[in-house]
């Protein structure tokens, strides 16, 4: 591997200093002078007609400023698939029906967030309850009630993926089996609720609005097609962002309707949703139901796999379209697979809608494949490392039109895990058990849904007199510690250091679009873009000083260590600040300039380059309890050149984290559409005590597609903790699990389940066969 | 009607008129303008709202202002010295100790009250002070560390001070060290 000055050294946040002295300003925390203060009213049906909104009483509440109901509203629908018109299907607030409980009917803006709520209670709404549908497979059963009435049936979008001839492979198979699953929906839980400030100029008829999101883009995009103004007089401003994890990519009622309000009032509005709101009306992972059937020679060789997902929808489209074609793509990484087909429907239902939520399409998917594989190989006797090391793609794979691996180090983890783990874990006690899980994840997607035509991610430099560099791109830190990676990227091409650059991010007025943080894209494209932009004026550098220094132009010259200088005779160079001094004198006093971008052009279907890796849960079930300990976590990793190994290593265990509340705690149960446990009392997420230690070894790749070789690190990790941890009980003790969530009621069902077929083929003594169903 | 608050925070003495349902994190945020302190759950369940009342963690989301009448509160606001980071904070940043910084305010003044308790922690015993604080980025390990090697730099520095200046440079020179949060670990 190559040696940076700056790439690969573990570098604290640069927004470290603000972070952990209370100085960093969320959304939240933004307070402007005559600011109202907004709420949403939302329905308690899950499907109902409206008849009729009484807002008189809220009116004349004192300090209410204005009320607002659908007919108020521009009517514009926005939606992230705004390629595909039918899917903008999101509007500010409901006009003629009521979709789910939560489905906004009217805003108010009053001058305390007190008076705001108790106008509420003052608006009358007169509703006609209708049939609702919650799961999604009565959803698409002809006689189902309609969530959108102009839409022909509840099928909201379908997928289908097919390569190789798969009735051949399974023709060809020793060994064929088939599995049903239900997996839960989980909520993203950011700590920080949405929540938007919008401002609007009446004088100029601009918008400026502050929000919680992953995508400023997506934002001023979808606002505009909401109020039907000109994207470029709306300004979205990401401040710090309280937690993203998919949860922030679609722009939500908070932020259209704070921007209604302002619009009416000609005043500031903040709205903020509570926790409960948060839970129930805010996009969470898609729920769905998946079969599959998997086909494999004697020796574990996987010769036909075919996977049909049906996802719960809920009300809208958000990503959960994506999410329904990244499922029929990720199941099937990193393995080999000849012959594959793939069948997905997403239905609308009567819920808040499903979307995009960290390792979309590879989380509940991967569950299902992976646990799979396990009693696939236990069945043909093989090991299950072993089988995936069998299976595992080299470099180079592609799958046929669909998506391609370059940097690929999916075999050396493989072999790294099995000696790590033996030295690792020598002794397995009983009731104890080791579960593995592959997975591989995209470093930003190629999706032709956001009907976009700017670059995929631009960055725009400026070099100024004194050596400083102001560096501008909309890329979005929602945590992950991009603001860190972009400065370091940018003094890494300068040969500068990470303290001469000025982050100016997140805002559409200052800089060129990138689309936003979201399917792990932030390090790959903006880091190109960056990389492009600071490139452009370090060869602008490199050429004043190659004119100054007068070497022979064989030579090679080099930007490191805040000088520019022959690689071969580093003695020979110049300082970097004295050249730029000179640079801009001959540039007639204008600072040094690059603007760079980043598109993926023929990079398959889905993204240009994967993380991907390996990861082994040890735990312990209590047969007596039904309760499951995750003991230790081993994940080796390829993530290509880690830009920020401290960054990294923070994306790997938070993935983790969150992997493992699906795999043991994390649910949403729903009693006619309402949802049972909409506070952090009831909906639980992994606390401290609950956290196993976390071992990462890394196998560095080169990846030719990332900027310095890198590829994502944010995502790939969170599909595998649950398979891998539901593997693991199944190792200990044989028990089998068909959906995500460990409960101790559930495992000592499974656990007694095993226990009765084992009696049972005991008595029968007949010896089992290796040829499955 | 409105009741009178004498309160100390951060050192500087407030005396305000309020409503006797206002909690201590409204008169933070919204009166003293305090928006370190951050609020991320309604029902006291996620400590992000911790502070320091009379040297004992507290949520402010969970107490009325008038409760803590006539006490000192610290926040995250007055934990620094001045521009130097107090040590606890420091040690988050050079272990990644947090991502998204929404639940770090609390997880710093609860380790703070801890430390000041339990100045030698072991992981357990952290993560059974801790178990209340949510945060749903680091997974919490990279927390128990930051931890862990802010209770070794506040002990060098509690070193360096039983030790006569002169005649200990060493001390002296790990103080500066602790003190300005490199290379203590």
């Amino acid at each position: 591997m190559k040696e940076y000055s700056i790439i690969g050294k573990p570098t604290p946040n640069v927004d470290g200093p603000a972070k952990v002295t209370g100085e960093a300003a969320y959304s939240i925390d933004i307070t402007l002078p005559n600011m109202l203060y907004g709420k949403l009213l939302r329905s308690p049906y899950p499907h109902a007609k409206i008849l009729s909104i009484d807002t008189s009483k809220a009116e004349e509440l004192p300090g209410v400023k204005c009320v607002i109901t659908g007919k108020d509203t521009p009517g514009g629908k926005w939606g992230l698939w705004r390629r595909f018109r039918e899917l903008a299907d999101q509007q500010a607030l409901a006009t003629d029906k009521v979709r789910f409980i939560g489905d906004p009917v009217a805003a108010v803006a009053a001058s305390t967030e007190e008076i705001a709520e108790k106008a509420l209670d003052l608006i009358e709404v007169e509703y006609e309850p209708l049939p609702a549908v919650y799961d999604p497979i009565e959803a698409i059963k002809d006689d189902a009630p309609m969530v959108h009435d102009d839409f022909p049936s509840n099928i909201n979008a379908t997928r289908h993926i097919e390569w190789g001839d798969v009735d051949k492979g399974f023709a060809e198979a020793d060994y064929v089996r088939e599995d049903r699953y239900v997996i839960e929906a989980a909520h993203p839980c950011a700590m920080e609720v949405h929540n938007s400030v919008a401002s609007y100029d009446k004088g100029t008829g601009r918008l400026t609005v502050w929000t919680s999101t992953g995508s400023p883009y997506f934002v001023q995009q979808n606002i505009a097609e909401a109020l039907k103004l000109r994207e470029g007089d709306v300004r979205v401003i990401k401040p710090h962002v309280g937690g993203h994890y998919g949860g922030k990519n679609s722009t939500m009622p908070d932020a259209v309707n704070a921007a209604i309000l302002s619009m009416k009032t000609g005043k500031p509005v903040k709205i903020v949703f509570n926790r409960d709101e948060e839970f129930t009306t805010t996009e969470h992972r898609t729920a769905q139901h998946m079969a599959l059937k998997i086909g494999l020679k004697k020796d574990g060789t996987i010769v036909a796999f075919e996977a049909k997902a049906i996802t719960n929808g809920g009300a809208f489209t958000g990503l959960g379209a994506t999410t329904l074609f990244l499922t029929g793509t990720f199941i099937t990484m990193p393995y080999r697979i000849p012959n594959y087909r793939y069948d997905g429907v997403r239905a609308y239902t009567n819920i808040v809608w499903g979307t995009s939520i960290r390792g979309f399409g590879a989380v509940p998917s991967k569950y299902c494949a992976e646990t799979q594989l396990d009693r696939a190989a236990k069945d043909l006797g093989i090991d299950p490392l072993e089988i995936r090391r069998k299976n595992a793609v080299a470099p180079g794979y592609e799958a046929p039109g669909q998506y391609k691996f370059e940097s690929c180090g999916i075999q050396a983890c493989i072999e790294k895990m099995a000696v790590r783990v033996k030295e690792k874990w020598p002794n397995v006690e009983k009731d104890e058990g080791i579960g593995y899980c592959g997975f591989a994840y995209m470093s930003g997607g190629i999706f032709n849904w956001i009907d976009t035509p700017y670059a995929y991610s631009s960055a725009h430099v400026k070099v100024n007199w004194d050596g400083t560099v102001d560096l501008y791109s909309q890329a979005a830190d929602v945590g992950q510690g991009h603001n860190t990676v972009a400065a370091m990227i940018c003094a890494e091409e300068l040969g500068i250091g990470i303290e001469d650059i000025r982050l100016h991010m997140g805002d559409t007025a200052h800089a060129y679009t990138d689309l936003g943080a979201w399917g792990s894209r932030e390090t790959l494209m903006n880091g190109n873009a960056i990389k492009d932009a600071a490139g452009q004026i370090k060869q602008k550098l490199i050429d004043l000083a190659r004119l100054k220094l007068g070497e022979n132009i064989a030579y090679d010259l080099v930007a490191r260590n805040k000088r520019i200088y022959l690689e071969l005779r580093p003695e020979r160079g110049l300082s970097y600040y004295d050249l730029v001094k000179d640079a801009i004198r001959a540039n007639d006093g204008v600072p040094l300039t690059g603007t760079g971008h980043y598109t993926p052009h023929n990079k398959g279907m889905i993204s240009p380059a994967y993380g991907m890796g390996i990861m082994a849960i040890k735990a312990k079930v209590d047969r007596e309890t039904g309760h499951v300990t995750a003991q230790d976590v081993l994940v080796v990793h390829d993530s290509g050149q880690i830009i920020n190994p401290l960054g990294a290593r923070g994306q790997v265990e938070g993935s983790i984290h969150m992997g493992l509340g699906y795999g043991l705690c994390e649910e949403m149960p729903m009693d006619q559409g309402m949802l049972l446990n909409p506070e952090f009392v009831d909906y639980k997420i992994l606390r401290t005590r609950d956290m196993p230690e976390i071992e990462i070894l890394d196998v560095p790749t080169y990846e030719p597609n990332g900027p310095f070789g890198a590829k994502e690190a944010a995502e790939a990790t969170i599909a595998p903790a649950a398979p891998a941890l539901a593997n693991a009980v199944y190792q200990a003790c044989g028990a089998e699990f068909f959906s995500n969530v460990l409960k101790p009621e559930k495992v000592l069902k499974a656990i007694r389940e095993k226990e009765k077929k084992d009696k049972e083929s005991a008595k029968s003594k007949a010896p089992s066969k290796a040829k499955g169903k | 009607m409105k009741r009178e608050l004498n309160i100390v925070v951060n050192g500087e003495s407030y005396n305000f008129f309020i409503e006797p349902k206002t909690l201590l994190v409204q008169v933070l945020r919204e009166m003293l303008g305090l928006r370190g302190t951050h609020q991320a759950c309604d029902s006291s369940s996620c400590a992000a709202c911790t502070v320091i009342v009379d040297g004992k963690a507290v949520k402010s989301c969970s107490i009325l202002a008038l409760q803590v009448n006539g006490k000192q509160v610290t926040t995250i606001e007055g934990l620094a010295d001045g521009t130097n980071l107090h040590p606890i904070q420091q040690a988050f940043i050079d272990n990644w100790a947090f991502q998204c910084g929404f639940c770090t305010s609390g997880q710093i003044m609860g380790a703070k009250a801890f430390l000041d308790e339990n100045p030698n922690p072991t992981r357990e015993e952290i993560q059974a002070a801790m178990d209340g604080h949510l945060c749903r980025c680091t997974g919490y390990n990279m927390i128990n560390e930051a931890i862990r090697d802010a209770a070794k730099r506040l002990q060098a520095l509690e070193a360096a001070k039983k030790v006569p200046a002169q005649r200990a440079p060493q001390v002296q020179k790990w103080m500066q060290t602790a003190k300005s949060g490199k290379g203590a670990a």
